[in-house]
């Protein structure tokens, strides 16, 4: 299944990049279920990279494998270089149920990380407020999780992993509880992270707009067995203005030919 | 409740209870039944003297322990169990036996054990609570999210962290939950206790009460049992709401 060449299609090899996270000949077996078979791929070090597939193709699995929550059954994942055995201070989850501690403020939550990591409490919610303040949720420092909508709740979730400072951010569908008009401001949000912020992003998401829009690097996972079917890389895109890129026939393009080669499992 | 378009306090039945009560000792039906007047007379003048407060003295000290040898041994094991599941296959069958125990069988055990005295009322108060507080504190860590404990995982929490900053606060409710059954049991196990230990606190006044046929003291110090029983477990009935508001938002 090639994906035809388009001029989208960068002449730039991953493997000439700063690689910040590499997956080598990954498997995971549950039990019975085959959720990765022999999966490689790499991460190029200050991008994007999306991982984009059928639901339960196995990409929680493979985020939890690179966070280290998950051992995998066969093959390694390097961070910057080292072997990956156990969750580290160079990787940061942002996860899709926002895992918010309900008894603990909004600052507590959002410091919560640089409390296990034994940051002072002055120093930490120094850090917290700062990045509250970038998420856009300056004033509701006190306030508790359940007094939040989905998207402040994800927002908490997003500066929690930002206040740690961590190299790679692995984000687990971090959108898919907020609505249409919250979803596109994260997007937009997301892409000046990307810019700004010189860290890897690991992004999984089920739209393959999103994807397109937010993503330097795609990468197709396809179910039974679980591989990487392909690796798209919309690096055309970045360059033009993000008001007008929704209706850029190179965009449209990409975005057809993820859903052909995708629509195929949906059946 | 209402009669005649005024709202009665709650409990205000008790008071025609009360009048029963006094009719029948009035009528000189029993000697075992003296006017209820007359029990609250010498109820208020065995309340200044020494064998009283003492007795009220060594139960406080032996609820109090057992209580809290109950809380701390508990809340850790119940957790422990909920966390691991090797541990919870040992543990549970003999919880569940225990909890369904008459444990009143035990305690002349545990007098051969551990002697006629103090000793052995602060173990039969803690095996009466500590049961359902294990249970619920295992309950409460089974319905913990597990993403929460990932998350604390993915951060570096060490297992003591996960412990004390993840777990007790999230099965906090079902754990106050059973801490108030606990403590309503450990009232019956700190009087059963006494009861069957007859040297130490309320049971060496039974004791020397009904030994003496002195039925207006017997019946003032069990009113006073029942009304601390009593307002023991309204004090944490009233705890357990204000927490499960929280709980309620989880
Ligand atoms: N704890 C588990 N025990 C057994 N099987 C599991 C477990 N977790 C996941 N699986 C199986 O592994 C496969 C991949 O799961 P995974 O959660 O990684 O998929 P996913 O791509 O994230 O799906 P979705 O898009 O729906 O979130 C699925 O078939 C699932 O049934
Ligand atoms: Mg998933």
């Amino acid at each position: 299944m090639a994906m035809p060449q388009t001029n989208a299609l960068s002449e730039e090899s991953p493997s000439t990049a700063d690689i910040a996270v590499s997956a080598r000949n990954v498997s995971k077996n549950y039990d019975n279920v085959e959720a990765l078979k022999d999966l490689s791929l790499e991460f190029p070090r200050g991008q994007l990279t999306s991982l984009l597939g059928p639901s339960g193709c196995g990409k929680t699995t493979l985020l939890k494998i690179i966070a280290g929550l998950l051992e995998p059954s066969a093959g390694t994942v390097h961070v910057n270089g080292q072997a990956v055995t156990g969750p580290g201070p160079d990787r940061a989850f942002v996860f899709q149920d926002f895992a918010l501690l309900p008894w603990a403020s909004v600052i507590r939550n959002v410091a919560f990380g640089l409390e296990l990591r034994g940051v002072a409490t002055s120093e930490r919610e120094a850090i917290a407020e700062k990045y509250i303040n970038d998420v856009g949720l300056s004033g509701f420092e006190k306030s508790y999780p359940h007094e939040l909508s989905g998207g402040m709740r994800q927002r908490v979730g997003l500066a929690r992993a930002l206040s740690v400072d961590a190299d790679v951010l692995l984000m687990d569908e971090p959108f898919s509880a907020v609505d249409e008009q919250t979803r596109r401001k994260f997007q937009e949000d997301l892409l000046s992270l990307v810019a700004n912020e010189n860290k890897t992003f690991i992004f999984v998401t089920h739209s393959i707009e999103e994807a397109v829009y937010v993503s330097d690097q795609i990468a197709i996972l396809l179910p039974r067995p679980s591989r990487v079917s392909d690796i798209i890389r919309p690096t055309g895109l970045r360059e033009k203005d993000l008001t007008t890129i929704r209706r850029d026939p190179e965009y449209l393009d990409i975005v057809d030919e993820i859903w052909t080669s995708l629509k195929t499992y949906v059946e | 409740m209402k009669i005649f378009g005024i709202r009665l306090p709650r409990m205000s039945s008790l008071i025609l209870w009360g009048l029963l009560w006094e009719i029948i000792g009035r009528i000189e039906f029993s000697f075992f039944v003296p006017p209820l007047s007359a029990v609250f007379a010498t109820l208020f003048e065995i309340i200044g003297t020494a064998a009283f407060q003492k007795a009220m003295y060594e139960t406080s000290y032996a609820f109090i322990s057992g209580v809290f040898f109950a809380i701390v041994i508990g809340i850790p094991t119940g957790i422990i169990m909920g966390k691991n599941r090797l541990i919870d296959e040992l543990l549970l069958p003999w919880v569940n036996i225990f909890l369904s125990a008459p444990l009143t069988a035990l305690v002349p055990v545990l007098m051969v054990l551990f002697g006629f005295g103090m000793k052995s009322i602060i173990i039969t108060t803690t095996l009466f609570a500590i049961w359902i507080i294990i249970l619920n504190a295992r309950a409460g860590v089974m319905q913990i999210n597990r993403s929460l404990i990932e998350m604390a995982h993915s951060f570096g929490a060490s297992s003591w962290e996960a412990f004390s900053k993840i777990y007790f606060w999230a099965a906090l409710p079902e754990i106050l939950g059973g801490v108030r059954i606990g403590v309503i049991r450990a009232v019956k196990g700190v009087i059963i206790g006494q009861l069957l230990i007859s040297i130490v606190g309320f049971g060496a006044l039974f004791e020397l009460y009904s030994a003496n046929f002195l039925m207006k003291h017997f019946w003032a110090v069990l009113i006073v049992l029942f009304a601390l029983a009593f307002t023991i477990s309204e004090v944490l009935a009233y705890l357990e709401r204000r927490v499960s508001y929280y709980a309620a938002k989880r």
